[in-house]
């Protein structure tokens, strides 16, 4: 008992350090936990989250008889599906592109141009898209398609096409450097024996470099389904104007749970949709750690 | 050999037309802010711009009150936010890489526990708006980005890897000791983590305009994101607004199709200047995984 206590008491000072991050985390994540019950309450603001009646599962009902809880899991998850594969594909392509690069200053161009967009807000990015697509000033409209312009914030059929590019844009020097990490760990005396046995280049990065990155492309894959669920807000509500005709093809659970929050009586079911994807979230993330983890254990999160 | 040549070819057309269409949008955002207001509206933003003009920039420095006013809000945001952000992140990933410490493992699960699960928008924006952050400095500091279990967990194996065990043995000695080595040792021997880390919420910080749609209604308290994403909604009013000394027949002259790009063009200026010297640790970051893809 006695050691006990001078052992901990040797520790004070670490728990010190420790108390304003937890403090904090008790704060910003733990109190917010809790907070689902709103979720089975009908709030009032002058009741506060736990003041409020209890509703049961009357705010579920609610949001699975609407229409809109169809629309934004299909949209949530087709274009998760789409940018998965989209920035994957187009990361391992440059990622083998660049690494071939011999030309030092030209790699380093190629390289720093492409992580350039990562740096950028979503406001920013959402003038320059204006500046192309803008009705009336966009370049677009008025240096292209000068005799048949496009109303691109009220009409939905290139929507999917646009958020597919700009999330690309944004986000692929991302996946690029992680396959560039991972070409760079190949042994390259493979190229060389596969090259004095006559193997061309698409031989060589469909028998050598893609076989090697699998476990690289594995994980990346395992760590975005884990996400599938959730949606860069951004993307979906300043990129398209926040326009209301085109909330079919951009409305994902994200954007409904902030437009639900901010409409009068909205904030039931929006508590709803947030914990039912916090919920969904959870088991994939558990799922997704636990295949990580069977693929290549150095890469599983826990 | 011939493949070779033809491969190398297509392989630097490609790779310089993603460099254009990385690089182009830029182009576009500030050609169009020195481009005249008039030549906008009869044709567009353009690459190819009949007549440049600073008005945007003159619109800017003549009534630069509010966008002043916001760059100083952005400015004091990210400084409070990362230097909070890395003290106390380092603090406990100092803490808890103690491998002696009693209780480690269930701190290190209630770190990540953080990362698995969490309440959603509504509860955390009832909360803070509870806690009146609204229209303070805080609303930009506190909600949501001053730590990750993402940051600590990455910062803690650093200091497991390279701060020597023996040090925390010689801590132990004196109890005062672990504030000297954490201070005197560790940070030092961090430096490269750290600067990384700090880097991405610096960058975070900079960029933020959720915290300020939620949580900002003041237009005194605007940053230069928040300004933007306002006047994105409505420039006119925006301008009038945030501009209470500004009469109502100079408001009528306001060089709306440019200004949203010039100020646009002074919010990613300090990005733009800065990335070419930064560019290293972005990419030994997310290399690290500093960023959640």
């Amino acid at each position: 008992m006695g050691i006990g206590r001078r052992r901990l008491k040797q520790y004070i000072p670490l728990y010190l350090m420790m108390l304003p991050c937890a403090i904090y985390l008790i704060v910003n994540n733990y109190i917010p936990m809790t907070g689902i019950v709103a979720a089975f309450k009908s709030f009032k603001v002058t009741e506060g989250i736990w003041g409020s009646p209890s509703v049961g599962l009357k705010n579920f009902e609610y949001l699975f008889s609407s229409r809109d809880i169809g629309i934004i899991i299909r949209n949530t998850l087709l274009y998760n599906v789409v940018f998965i594969i989209v920035n994957n594909a187009v990361g391992i392509m440059l990622a083998i592109l660049i690494s071939d690069v011999h030309n030092k200053s030209l790699k380093k161009l190629y390289q720093s141009s492409i992580l350039l967009p990562f740096t950028l807000s979503m406001v920013i990015i959402s003038y320059l898209v204006f500046a192309f697509l803008s009705q009336q000033n966009g370049m677009i409209n008025n240096s292209i398609l000068i005799d048949n312009p496009v109303q691109w914030y009220n009409d939905p059929t290139w929507w999917p096409v646009i958020l597919v590019f700009v999330n690309c844009w944004k986000g692929v020097g991302y996946s690029t450097l992680i396959y560039m990490a991972g070409i760079s760990a190949i042994d390259r005396s493979l190229y060389e024996a596969a090259a004095i046995d006559g193997a061309g280049k698409t031989k060589q990065i469909f028998r050598i470099t893609l076989p090697l990155l699998a476990p690289s492309i594995i994980t990346l894959f395992l760590l975005s389904i884990s996400r599938i669920f959730y949606s860069d807000f951004g993307l979906f509500y300043l990129i398209p104007q926040n326009s209301g005709s085109l909330y079919n093809v951009t409305s994902t659970i994200d954007t409904y749970v902030y437009r639900s929050l901010m409409a009068p009586g909205g904030i039931g079911r929006s508590a709803a949709t947030g914990l039912l994807q916090a919920a969904v979230g959870f088991v994939l993330v558990i799922v997704a750690n636990g295949v990580v983890r069977k693929v290549d254990a150095s890469n599983a999160m826990f | 050999m011939k493949e070779k040549l033809s491969y190398r070819l297509l392989s630097h057309t490609i790779l310089l037309l993603v460099t254009l269409a990385m690089i182009l949008p830029m182009v576009l955002l500030f050609l169009s802010s020195v481009t005249d207001e008039n030549v906008l509206i009869n044709n567009g933003y353009s690459f190819f711009p009949a007549k440049f003009s600073l008005g945007a920039y003159q619109y800017i420095i003549n009534y630069s009150e509010m966008i002043m006013r916001a760059y100083q809000t952005t400015i004091l945001a990210t400084f409070l936010g990362t230097t909070i952000s890395i003290a106390i992140t380092a603090m406990m990933s100092f803490a808890i890489s103690n491998k002696g410490l009693p209780g480690r493992k269930l701190i290190t699960f209630f770190i990540f526990f953080t990362m698995l699960f969490n309440g959603g928008l509504v509860p955390s924006y009832i909360m803070w708006t509870n806690f009146k952050v609204v229209d303070t400095i805080w609303a930009y500091v506190l909600p949501f980005l001053l730590t990750n279990g993402f940051s600590i967990i990455l910062i803690r194996s650093y200091f497991e890897a390279n701060v020597p065990m023996e040090m925390y043995e010689s801590a132990k000695i004196d109890g005062a000791g672990y504030f000297r080595i954490f201070w005197k040792i560790a940070l030092p021997l961090g430096k490269p983590i750290l600067i990384t880390i700090g880097l991405f919420t610096c960058l975070a910080y900079w960029n933020d305009w959720l915290n300020g749609m939620y949580f900002i209604n003041a237009p005194r308290l605007y940053s230069i994101q928040v300004l933007l994403n306002k006047m994105s909604a409505n420039i006119q009013a925006t301008l009038t607004y945030a501009n209470y000394n500004i009469n109502a027949s100079d408001a009528v002259s306001v060089p709306q199709t440019s200004i949203r790009m010039a100020i646009a063009m002074i919010a990613v200026l300090p990005i733009l200047v800065v990335y070419p010297f930064l560019q290293k640790y972005f990419a030994e970051g997310i290399m690290l995984g500093a960023v959640k893809g």
